[in-house]
């Protein structure tokens, strides 16, 4: 047993990532409709700049806190500059720009950084905990507790504030939301703000552990899109527990089947879940109005 | 007598093939023309996937990869003609667009983005991984096509990048053909018709999923063809073909140059191919300068490059 | 005998019924207006006859079959067709395209024929072509036939869809508000046209606020409100019914008295 409990506790902080970035998916797709394949750009964001101000000198949590800054910042500008400008732009348009931006980012991030691969040091040393018989690394208590608070967080802001309100009801409705009189401009900006944030946290979070480089952003992104779909696009439980189960899947299959085909067999499953489920986990139907 | 758009289409796309490499100024030139028609050929079965039914296919590399490998495997193990290991290829792909798409091509929305985009993973997956039949992430050794020999056997010398040149125009120009046939056929606007509104479509008759799962197919069997052609010119292939990278190179070559149009992409293809070889001299910004394009026409000209410069002139001419 | 019968039909969205036990019958050639305020399940009504909606409860007979939750494009091959209140045109593609693409059903083929150009494949188009052309000099469009769909005014597209329902040579056509902004003229011409379908046989459901054009033009009239039936019979009957003057035309002369003053 305490091989399941390795695999299980790694599935989980894996799964974790994936769960936050497909929260970031389904935050800018209730805003907006875009399935915003940047999103794991951001991630990557997170991590080098932070990596880069750290060597720079800062003290760790203050790089961090630049990072996610400084990244949010690029996902407002992102918004502003590109999806904002082209809105009312059919699917297939909106799905180029965002990979545009993703190519964009990567190649900004090559020129500015480098090709290298960077670490972080672990927040809390690298003296594995015991737990069950297998080990845990501190670090991976760290994702797993940024990604709790995160996910209380932001239900939290979506249920108890007039702005998270504000958002949902503009995710609900668009049109409604604009009669009522929110500014549902703001209420992208903010999403894309947000997104942008929560993926450099993501990125801060996990680096110590997998280290980071400009290109770990697509994987993530296909992984973190998956997780969304998995869970129902649009649907924050869904990321949550779209995100974990993927982590699972890999960490299992990789443990019990074979490490070379672990992203293959979580799409697999992703595919036979929407051949049963096409809504997704947590998805609500949509009934088309004519 | 008045030329019909599709004509004229054709017309440019052949007088450009054939009067091209008199401009060459080196041999080399034929490769990336070759290149480049490859590449179009791919992108207009993306047309009338994307441009005419308006699905989007993340995964069409899968099948490129398909075709590519089917012309090294098949003549190693089956002892096939490399013609004919083509032909299997298309066939197995479109077999394959058929199952994938099915169950898919019934929903809405991006399922067949997810679907497509995990079928291609796998496809990378399966060819760098199973080293044993495929030669792994090093790529495998594809047999000569013959055709050149039997051409030179004729009288006509060819260098190998002058005949792919040539035989890959014919393909692209083929493949341009059938495609713009299809366009104007009661098929072709029942696409079209479903692409503008699937409500509607289905109202006067057009069965939606099954259009779709037919133009997924036919997609899927211009993306072998292209993968066959690029490992028999090459003579070796690597898993790249069938990459993720690759399959959003064929979508945002269609979207650029302009989906709805067989030209249009086309000429999308051209730049996309071009592009990179003329920014080699600024090899740190290819990425930079390729996103920002593709974020600039997106934005700027939605209906894509050619269509939107078109309807410039003409705004203009008239 | 009856072409259409639809009985008890209901659904319900978010809990609230939309439309509760609905039935009607639809004979031959007869003009049929479904009538009622705004939201009182027309609309639904229209998508759960034509496919598109799964009803909750009842039963849609065409000709003597169970068509229930059949879908839209088998149940154009029974010969059901209709036109949609907001408007779904294939905008980007020329007039002509548009019904043409309403041929469909006489004019598919096989896709290697419509590929390779075969004589057949023109053929089909060719028909389908002509065929298109008549219907849009029926509904004064064929002056617009090259012109791309989404450039037209919203009456021309009113009429474009009508032409291209009619492509189906529908025994049964479901016309949702195909008055709805245009102007007197247009609604007239629309008028003559919707008694000339009904005329050769075609047997018309309508949907239609213009309240002149549907007493002048059906032979038997529907009331819903809040998704129930509340009256049917002639023009003359229903338009005596206290009930339907309470629940819709008592609302129409408010707006008319505020109009007024």
């Amino acid at each position: 047993m305490p091989e399941l409990m390795q695999f299980l506790l790694s599935g989980i902080t894996v799964g974790a990532v994936y769960a936050l970035v497909a929260l970031g998916f389904t935050i800018i797709y209730n805003a907006s409709d875009v399935v915003n394949f940047a999103q794991g750009e951001f991630v990557m964001l997170g991590g080098m700049i932070t990596v880069f101000a750290y060597q720079a000198g800062l003290p760790l949590p203050l790089a961090a806190l630049i990072a996610i800054a400084a990244t949010a910042a690029a996902g407002v500008a992102f918004n502003k500059l590109a999806i904002e400008t082209a809105r009312g732009a059919p699917v297939v348009s909106l799905i180029i720009i965002t990979i545009g931006a993703s190519i964009f980012i990567q190649g900004v991030a090559q020129v500015v950084f480098d090709k290298q691969l960077h670490r972080l040091p672990a927040f809390s040393g690298d003296e594995p905990l015991h737990v069950f018989g297998a080990t845990i690394l501190p670090q991976s208590l760290w994702v797993m507790g940024g990604a709790l608070i995160v996910f209380v967080g932001l239900w939290v802001f979506f249920t108890r504030t007039l702005t998270g309100r504000a958002v949902l009801a503009t995710s609900n409705n668009r049109l409604a939301a604009q009669l009522v009189g929110i500014n549902t401009n703001f209420v992208m900006t903010l999403s894309f703000g947000l997104s942008a944030a929560i993926g450099a946290l993501a990125g801060v979070l996990v680096t110590p552990i997998t280290l980071t480089s400009y290109q770990i952003g697509i994987s993530l992104a296909l992984k973190g899109f998956a997780a969304a779909m998995l869970g129902g696009m649009g649907n924050p439980k869904g990321a949550l527990v779209g995100g974990i189960a993927l982590g699972l899947l890999e960490a299992l299959t990789a443990g019990y089947l074979s490490s070379q085909y672990k992203d293959a067999v979580a799409f697999v499953v992703i595919l036979a879940v929407l051949f049963a489920m096409p809504q997704g986990l947590f998805g609500r139907k949509a009934m088309e109005r004519v | 007598m008045k030329l019909s758009a599709k004509q004229a289409s054709l017309l440019v796309l052949a007088v450009l093939i054939v009067l091209s490499p008199f401009f060459f100024p080196s041999g080399y030139y034929f490769r990336v023309g070759s290149l480049l028609f490859v590449n179009g050929l791919a992108v207009v079965g993306i047309v009338i996937l994307t441009g005419f039914a308006g699905q989007i296919s993340l995964g069409h590399a899968g099948f490129v990869g398909i075709g590519a490998y089917a012309c090294a495997l098949a003549p190693a193990y089956l002892g096939l003609h490399p013609a004919l290991s083509a032909v299997l290829g298309a066939v197995v792909s479109g077999a394959t667009a058929y199952l994938v798409g099915r169950p898919i091509l019934r929903l809405k929305g991006y399922y067949l983005a997810v679907a497509s985009l995990g079928f291609g993973i796998l496809v990378s997956m399966v060819l760098a991984n199973e080293a044993r039949w495929t030669g792994g992430p090093d790529g495998i050794k594809t047999p000569d096509l013959g055709l050149r020999g039997l051409l030179a056997d004729m009288g006509l010398e060819l260098t190998n990048p002058q005949f792919w040149y040539a035989l890959s125009g014919l393909a692209l120009l083929i493949g341009a053909w059938l495609a713009l046939n299809l366009r104007d056929s009661p098929t072709g606007r029942a696409l079209r018709a479903l692409h503008g509104s699937e409500v509607a479509a289905r109202t006067v008759g057009i069965d939606v999923a099954q259009a779709k799962l037919m133009a997924f197919v036919v997609s899927a069997v211009y993306a072998s063809a292209s993968g066959s052609l690029l490992a028999l010119q090459n003579r070796f292939i690597t898993p790249d073909v069938a990459g993720y990278m690759h399959s959003i190179e064929l979508v945002t070559m269609a979207v650029l140059g302009g989906a709805g149009s067989v030209l249009g992409a086309i000429f999308g293809a051209g730049i996309l191919t071009l592009l990179p070889q003329a920014l080699t001299v600024f090899q740190n910004y290819e990425q930079i300068m390729l996103g920002l394009v593709m974020m600039l026409v997106m934005v700027f000209m939605r209906q894509g490059l050619l269509p939107s410069v078109l309807g410039l002139m003409r705004g203009r001419g008239e | 005998m009856s072409l259409l019968v639809v009985e008890g039909l209901g659904i319900k969205f978010g809990g609230l019924h939309a439309v509760k036990d609905v039935g009607f019958t639809l004979k031959s050639g007869e003009i049929v207006s479904i009538i009622g305020p705004n939201g009182a399940g027309k609309t639904t009504l229209f998508n759960m006859i034509s496919g598109i909606y799964l009803p909750l409860a009842g039963r849609v007979m065409l000709n003597g079959e169970d068509v229930t939750g059949m879908s839209p494009n088998r149940l154009a091959e029974r010969g059901l067709s209709r036109t949609f209140q907001n408007l779904q045109i294939f905008q980007s593609m020329t007039v002509l395209e548009n019904v043409m693409a309403g041929f469909h059903l006489q004019a598919r083929g096989p896709v290697l024929s419509d590929m390779l150009g075969l004589p057949g494949s023109r053929r089909r188009s060719r028909e389908a072509e002509a065929g298109a052309r008549l219907l849009l000099e029926r509904v004064g469009l064929e002056r617009a036939a090259e012109r791309e769909a989404g450039a037209l005014s919203y009456g021309a597209l009113k009429r474009l869809e009508i032409a291209r329902a009619l492509a189906l040579r529908p025994k049964v056509l479901l016309l949702d508000e195909p008055a709805a902004g245009c102007n007197a003229v247009e609604t007239e011409e629309i008028d003559h046209l919707i008694a000339a379908v009904a005329a050769e046989g075609v047997s018309i459901l309508l949907v239609e606020h213009d309240m002149k054009m549907v007493m002048r033009i059906s032979n038997h009239i529907v009331v819903l409100d809040y998704g129930e039936k509340i009256a049917e019979g002639d023009p003359a009957t229903v338009s005596r019914d206290k009930r339907v003057i309470a629940a819709y035309l008592g609302a129409q002369a408010t707006e008319a008295a505020n109009a007024d003053g």
